[in-house]
């Protein structure tokens, strides 16, 4: 069997008296990006901070590419969190910083020299469009463009595995498009396993039914057709703390549970 | 917004994890990466940012202290020792306590607003995702700075104090500047000295703590940075006094 890229095992985290997660399992494959949905305070964002390692889990076990990070403390957890990337609700981008600073937060820390620093933003910068703005700072850019800056600085170390909390929300449809478009491109040109967070459905569709093909040294994104399933996404559906559908997004919209049909809707 | 209530339960954790904070920006300091441009960055930020609230405390403390020591010494005929009093008062006590207070409020709270808004719009769990430690990153540095700059602070309080009951002394009470001076510098020994920049040390580390301890358990969004940044400068402010009872009860007793 391969080995999954994330794996929760009966996941409980509760908040006070409050049970946010209620048993909640999945697995991500390598290269597939989940879409978790559901309605406000499901619990989405917290399995995203659970699989950071931000938060501890108050049952059950959580896999990071095949180990068990459920008990590993701080220092060891900034091992695993190499491989992981995250891009937070509202950006979350260092405002005492510039954008360069922002992007190449991890290579400075790193200790890199600021040659190489400085290509590096400049590469990831350029794929995510923003170039121009690298000696801005956060407080200057749009809403857009903080998210495209945080999901820049989630690539730069050419994470495997990319945790996306909410990105397109509160963006108007055309900045949404094009931060789904990046993600599809991250995940079937670059082979990035996701997490995707959200309540917007017609982003998760998008996800789920398109896919980015490199021809002519540009990215090119296609519709699958009715009955085909190239895009690699599967969804998952939170409720009052547990799972209430699993599955590619043909199935769940065809889905006859009466929640998953008016969450449709 | 419902407040935490207290209890005397909630009380020992809170000082359990100002100790544990201590504890942990103590071990971290010694560990790389050191962090030295945030180091730097802090200090000029607390020790020269401070630099002209704390002269102005200084020169208003050494005034006022010299026209009341002085009518209180010209009682007993004994106006020549208004230096020494001024001196041994500004340098075992107000310097480098007014000089904390001062930082208390302006440093503590700067350091509770700032970590409390890092922390309600997840820039501690950007860092943390990111692989970096808050508590080294942005604890220490504060720690280390205000430990360092506040002696120096002090310093520069007993120093002005001294100089602004110099000017009381000549231009308001005609005394002899010669005489306050000398008055002044015969009082000292040496153990005044040790004590005065123990006293800002201890102090230091008090403000940056607490100031850093309550900005990263904000809770609450924005109106929660508010009543950190309070409780920071309250509890710091309070702390100091306490612990100054507490080191000039020693300070006294191996003197």
């Amino acid at each position: 069997m391969i080995q999954p890229a994330l794996e929760l095992r009966d996941v409980v985290k509760f908040y006070g008296d409050y049970t946010v997660l209620d048993g909640v399992s999945f697995q991500v494959h390598k290269g597939e990006t989940k879409i978790v949905i559901g309605a406000s305070g499901s619990g989405k964002s917290t399995i995203l901070k659970l699989i950071m390692g931000l938060e501890k889990p108050d049952g059950g076990r959580i896999f990071v590419q095949g180990r068990d990070i459920t008990d590993l403390n701080e220092s060891d957890l900034t091992e695993v969190r190499q491989k992981l990337g995250m891009v937070f609700q509202e950006s979350a981008l260092f405002d005492s910083l510039t954008v360069r600073e922002n992007v190449g937060y991890r290579l400075y820390e790193a200790g890199l020299d600021d040659d190489e620093v400085e290509s590096r933003v400049r590469e990831s910068l350029g794929f995510v469009d923003l170039a121009d703005a690298i000696d801005k700072y956060p407080a200057e850019l749009s809403g857009g463009m903080k998210r495209r800056v945080a999901l820049a600085r989630a690539l730069i170390s050419n994470p495997d595995i990319i945790l996306y909390d909410e990105p397109t929300a509160g963006l108007d449809p055309v900045t949404s498009r094009k931060i789904n478009e990046l993600i599809i491109a991250l995940r079937d040109l670059k082979g990035v396993t996701g997490v995707f967070v959200t309540h917007r459905m017609r982003d998760a569709f998008t996800l789920a039914t398109e896919y980015a093909v490199n021809g002519d040294g540009r990215i090119r994104f296609y519709r699958e057709g009715q009955d085909l399933c190239i895009a690699n996404t599967r969804f998952v559906m939170l409720r009052d703390g547990k799972i209430v559908f699993e599955g590619p997004d043909e199935i769940l919209r065809r889905s006859d549970d009466p929640y998953v049909k008016r969450f449709l809707a | 917004m419902h407040a935490m209530p207290f209890s005397p339960r909630s009380a020992v954790k809170e000082v359990q994890d100002v100790v544990y904070l201590a504890a942990n920006s103590f071990i971290r300091a010694f560990r790389r990466p050191y962090y030295v441009r945030d180091i730097l960055v802090q200090m000029e930020l607390i020790g020269v940012g401070s630099l002209s609230v704390v002269i102005l405390t200084g020169f208003f403390t050494g005034a006022v202290l010299t026209l009341q020591s002085s009518s209180s010494l010209a009682q007993f005929g004994a106006t020549d020792l208004t230096g020494r009093l001024v001196a041994i008062s500004l340098v075992r006590e107000l310097g480098p306590v007014l000089a904390s207070l001062m930082v208390a409020g302006r440093v503590g709270s700067g350091m509770a607003s700032e970590l409390g808004s890092m922390l309600v719009t997840e820039q501690i769990n950007a860092m943390r995702a990111l692989g970096t430690d808050p508590v080294k990153k942005l604890v220490v540095p504060r720690v280390m700075a205000t430990t360092t700059m506040l002696p120096v602070l002090t310093i520069v309080t007993d120093a002005v104090g001294i100089f602004g009951g110099l000017f009381v002394a000549v231009q308001i009470l005609r005394l002899n500047s010669t005489q306050y001076l000398s008055s002044a510098w015969d009082g000292l020994v040496y153990m005044d000295l040790f004590g005065g920049l123990l006293k800002p040390v201890v102090f230091g580390a008090t403000v940056a703590l607490i100031g850093c301890h309550c900005g990263l358990r904000t809770y609450g969004g924005t109106q929660g940075v508010g009543r950190s940044t309070t409780q920071a400068v309250v509890a710091a402010s309070i702390l100091i006094l306490v612990f100054n009872l507490l080191l000039t009860r020693v300070i006294l007793a191996y003197t």
